[in-house]
């Protein structure tokens, strides 16, 4: 470096820059900046041991409840099934959005319900409802999302994380209402039902069956559901599952109904108001049971809409009556078996007692007409039961006197609930004299035996009291507890001995009425001994009829039937009930075609059985022939030689139109209905 | 004053420091953003901190002096580049920060290199005091100088960024010697303008300020952030639950954690000891930056590297005290360590003023 020439000032300079550029004045404020950055550290340091030191576990916790979140897994209810294993109820998979409403933001709810295409109201109203649960319980807002509310779910996680698309089992019922009444439906539990005991365990939102089958086996049919703890980030999207709780699925019902014969009475049934029931008196075992006007239990299948609910609910007709159990109906001259048995097991007529029949009697100083305004000349029990006199069952039950017609009405079991496993079954009436005295407060009259006598007056029974106590007496005397569901263990008959010859007489009059130009000809059948006894039952007295009756109300008689085959050895009796039908003879075809389509599938069963003996002796002999086991089953595809059922097994295909492709479960109730669409035919 | 610069005479400790940091920073970048969209943002970090060093360098090159000389057009182009900004900054965020850089294919945040101009600044007007203690009259004309840009950072608006040249502004007051007097006359004024000031901010800038005293107020809302960067914090415990295994930021409950909360981020992720140790680092680094104060050849030089070694300081307590939730959420950046070029680059550059000063020691 070269030395800058001495300079004279420079002491003063130095001294002058010194005074005006030395750092020395700040030394004390550097130290306190230090000082201060040492407090601001340990400031900062205090913060993250008061946060990571002294409460990790709290923040642990928060930091848990954001990301792990508990999903429901919803346990598929069981499937309902017909007596073959073929499926009426069927599950099928479908998403479900909830609404986690520790994330909701109020505001939301109206953008929600718009894209969705929910009732604002209706789903403000629901969130208002939950606000007494704890947060984490979260809302259903909608099932069944259609592709468009994917999308917008999915579209929006963003703008609404409060949305949680869950999968959820869902119920799907035959189409047409077929077999609606027996079945029932479910739906989400209301809170009057969730303060019952039964009810009490399930959870508000949870889905129960409500009525039918459906109702009364709900804690079998119904599964447990499961739950999945899961990791979610901040858009509610899961990552991954920490715990599993497998969901319980409900156990599968195995009904006592055959399809093949409920289809034939519900395509008997098309456009007519009443009921079918159809039932093997020896067990008890319902093989079909109809009502009409039906209705569509998949609109009931979470929560019905209110416009489905007016329609059902305010039908004057009354879908939602399960007619079969719960329509209480004077039987009219379906009685008149009973009041015949009634009359030969007390002694008080026989065989060859007879009236003579003019067209009506008087008793009690009152004229009864016969039905015939001919008359039915000279008759004995055999043409009263064939030509359903009524004369002559108005001396009969004269003679009887009420105590003796009560006791036997009350024998075959009307006045009581046959017990049957479905709810609300109605009771209907019995009169007696006590009975009259404790209702009404009045005294018997004379006059209404008569009425009684032909199954009017105040007597009522429902189908399915007809059919049990029909089928009944019909086998001698054992009435069975009706019922639906294979496995339900049921009561000890109810058995009385009858007289084998006095029942002959009845049923051999029965077989008149249907083979022997009787009222019942319409539900005759060749190559099956037919049994049965028309009724045609007044709603209204004679005197109303004539003053023009009720202004609106419809007062055409109820047509009845009963029918039971083979007259031997009674395998199947079958009810019908065709509201307003006018006369018992048009009830005698719906009971025809039920005993026909029972007794052509026993035809084919027998024809099955025997084709697969005959198919076996032949795969015997193959196997003799010393071929390779492995050969023998490919040479018989179909034949299960090793199936539990391989009878029914081989009869369902062939109900099913051929081969059953591989297709699970859904595919059945299709099946289903494309049997009922291609009966129609 | 020569061109003998050697790089050996460069503040290597400082350096060390810094780039450990910047290391922390980077991985921490990298778990945050691991499965995200911002899952480049890693190496684009190593990138910035590459770039960081050259620009530090050419901060070094140009002697202080000179550099204090050209205050008046640096100021000037600064007004003209936020007021550009303004007319033609991107906005994100609801904010208006950042220009386009055409060929580099990022955006700038001009605000954060208008620091080192208000440091720049703040340094030559109190170097050309020469005086020993600071009067009422000086100080009102250095805020007005720097009031300016921070009134234009404001109206970004960014009030994060405005408090960093205040905070320079206040380092800088308080070296020269700020009477204790007029602090507490300015302390009174400031509490009665304050109701003022609040009616000029933002909603969103007054729910901050609402939330960061109640955050529980509104949860799910402004809030959020504050609950979020504790519960993620608070989480981490005393080790940490380990890179990429924290929830709170794999599962982005909490918000931006690879830039405003990524202390967040690595408090979750390591825990007490690794939060201390980092914070270390950052004490270390700025204690440094005083030391060179302290070494400064003249006045300029050591109100350079004070104006640094407080803006770096109030960087820190602002965004970590946001972190444990000891400071409202104002939306600044962690130095060196959070995901942003601009933020990188000034900082660097803020470093290449004190290795600056350093040099110009060790030739006098």
């Amino acid at each position: 470096m070269i030395l800058p020439p001495a300079d004279p000032n420079l002491e003063q300079r130095i001294s002058e820059r010194q005074l005006h550029d030395d750092t020395r004045f700040a030394a004390t404020k550097i130290a306190v900046f230090q000082y201060a950055a040492v407090a601001i550290f340990l400031f900062l340091i205090s913060g993250f041991w008061q946060l990571q030191v002294q409460n990790p576990e709290f923040y642990d916790e928060r930091a848990q409840q954001n990301s792990i979140k508990s999903v429901p897994v919803l346990a598929p209810r069981g499937r309902i099934l017909d007596r073959d294993g073929r499926v009426i109820v069927d599950n099928h998979t479908s998403h479900s959005l909830l609404l986690a409403r520790e994330l909701l933001k109020d505001e939301h709810l109206a953008a929600i319900a718009e894209g969705l295409d929910l009732d604002y109201a209706d789903l403000s109203k629901r969130v208002a409802r939950f606000r007494s649960q704890p947060k984490y319980v979260p809302i259903v807002i909608k099932e069944e999302l259609t592709p468009s509310d994917l999308s917008f779910v999915e579209s929006h996680r963003d703008f609404f994380p409060e949305l949680v698309l869950i999968q959820a089992q869902r119920r799907l019922y035959p189409q047409n209402g077929m077999l609606a009444h027996l079945v029932g439906y479910t739906g989400e539990v209301s809170e009057d039902e969730l303060n019952t005991a039964e009810f009490a365990k399930y959870e508000p939102g949870a889905v129960v069956g409500k009525f039918g089958i459906e109702g009364q086996y709900n804690s079998t049919l119904m599964g447990v559901d499961g739950q999945r703890q899961v990791v979610v980030d901040n858009r509610g999207q899961v990552r991954k599952t920490l715990k599993m709780k497998e969901a319980v699925p409900g156990k599968d019902l195995k009904l006592t109904v055959d399809l093949d014969l409920q289809v034939v009475a519900e395509l008997a049934m098309e456009g007519k108001n009443g009921a079918v029931v159809a039932l093997d008196p020896r067990t008890g075992e319902i093989l079909a049971m109809v009502s009409r006007p039906t209705f569509d239990p998949n609109k009931f299948a979470v929560r019905i809409k209110a416009r489905d609910w007016k329609e059902i609910a305010g039908n004057p007709d009354n879908p939602l009556l399960n007619r079969a159990i719960q329509a209480q109906q004077a039987p009219g001259s379906t009685f008149k078996p009973i009041l015949a048995i009634a009359g030969l097991e007390t002694g008080t007529i026989d065989e060859k007692w007879s009236v003579r029949c003019p067209g009506g009697a008087s008793f009690f100083g009152h004229y009864y007409r016969c039905w015939e305004a001919g008359g039915h000349g000279t008759v004995s029990l055999h043409r009263g039961l064939v030509q359903s006199c009524d004369v002559f069952f108005y001396n009969v039950g004269n003679k009887l006197g009420i105590d003796n017609i009560s006791t036997y009405a009350d024998l075959v079991g009307f006045g009581q609930k046959t017990g049957v496993d479905l709810p609300h079954e109605q009771a209907g009436v019995v009169p007696s004299e006590k009975w009259k005295l404790r209702n009404f407060r009045q005294k018997w009259y004379a006059g209404e035996t008569i009425s009684v006598s032909i199954g009017q007056g105040a007597l009522t029974v429902t189908p399915l009291q007809l059919a049990r106590a029909i089928g009944g007496m019909a086998i001698g005397g054992t009435w069975n507890q009706p019922h639906v569901v294979a496995t339900t263990p049921v009561e000890k008959p109810k058995q009385w001995a009858l007289n084998p010859s006095n029942v002959k007489l009845v049923v051999d009059g029965m077989y008149g009425v249907v083979n022997e130009g009787g009222t019942g000809v319409r539900a005759r059948l060749p190559n099956v001994e037919v049994c049965g006894k028309t009724g045609s039952a007044q709603l209204a007295s004679n005197e109303l009829m004539k003053s023009g009756g009720i202004v609106g109300m419809n007062l055409k008689d109820n047509a009845w039937f009963v029918g039971f085959a083979p007259r031997a050895a009674p395998e199947i009796v079958v009810v019908a009930l065709f509201e307003h039908g006018e006369h018992g003879q048009l009830a005698a075809p719906i009971v025809r075609d039920v005993l026909k389509a029972y007794f052509d599938k026993k035809t084919r069963i027998a024809m099955l059985e025997q084709q697969r003996s005959a198919m076996y002796g032949a795969l015997a002999a193959v196997g003799n022939l010393g071929l390779p086991a492995g050969m023998v089953p490919s040479a018989a595809p179909g034949v299960q030689p090793s199936g539990s059922q391989p009878v029914e097994a081989a009869y369902m295909e062939t109900v099913e139109s051929g081969p059953k492709p591989a297709q699970p479960r859904a595919s059945s109730s299709a099946a289903t209905t494309a049997a009922v669409a291609s009966a129609k035919h | 004053m020569s061109k003998y610069l050697s790089a050996r005479d460069l503040d290597w400790p400082l350096l060390m420091i810094v780039v450990l940091i910047c290391a922390v920073g980077v991985l921490q970048i990298y778990s945050a953003t691991i499965d995200t969209n911002y899952s480049s943002a890693w190496w684009k970090q190593i990138f910035y901190v590459g770039g960081g060093l050259v620009l530090m360098w050419l901060a070094v090159k140009v002697d202080y002096h000179t550099l204090i000389h050209y205050v008046p057009a640096l100021y000037g182009l600064s007004i003209v580049a936020l007021l550009g900004t303004e007319l033609l900054g991107s906005t994100v965020f609801g904010s208006k920060r950042w220009i386009p850089i055409p060929g580099l294919g990022m955006r700038l945040q001009v605000s954060e290199f208008v620091k080192l101009v208000i440091i720049l600044l703040v340094a030559r007007y109190l170097t050309d005091l020469k005086r020993d203690e600071l009067e009422i009259r000086e100080m009102l004309v250095l805020s007005g100088l720097v009031a300016v840009p921070v009134l234009l950072v404001l109206a970004q608006p960014d009030l994060g960024t405005s408090l960093t040249y205040m905070a320079v502004l206040v380092t800088g007051a308080f070296i020269a010697g700020l009477r204790w007097k007029y602090v507490a006359a300015i302390a009174v004024v400031a509490v009665l303008v304050l109701p003022v000031g609040w009616h000029f901010l933002k909603d969103y800038q007054k729910a901050r300020l609402v939330s960061f005293m109640d955050p529980e107020r509104d949860p799910q809302g402004t809030g959020y952030q504050l609950i979020q960067s504790q519960i993620a914090t608070g989480a981490g415990g005393m080790f940490g639950k380990g890179v990429t295994k924290g929830t709170q930021t794999q599962l982005r409950f909490l918000p931006v954690p690879h830039t405003d909360f990524i202390f967040s981020a690595f408090a979750e992720e390591h825990g007490f000891v690794g939060v201390t140790i980092v914070l270390s680092l950052y004490f270390v680094m700025i204690m440094r930056v005083v030391q060179n104060a302290q070494a400064a050849p003249d006045r300029a030089g050591m109100y350079l590297c004070m104006c640094v070694a407080g803006l770096l300081l109030f960087h820190t307590l602002v965004n970590v005290g946001m972190v444990v939730g000891r400071m409202p959420v104002t939306g600044i950046p962690l130095p060196f360590m959070s995901a942003g070029g601009s933020s990188i680059w000034s900082n660097f550059m803020a470093l290449g003023l004190v290795n600056n000063v350093r040099l110009r020691t060790f030739i006098n």
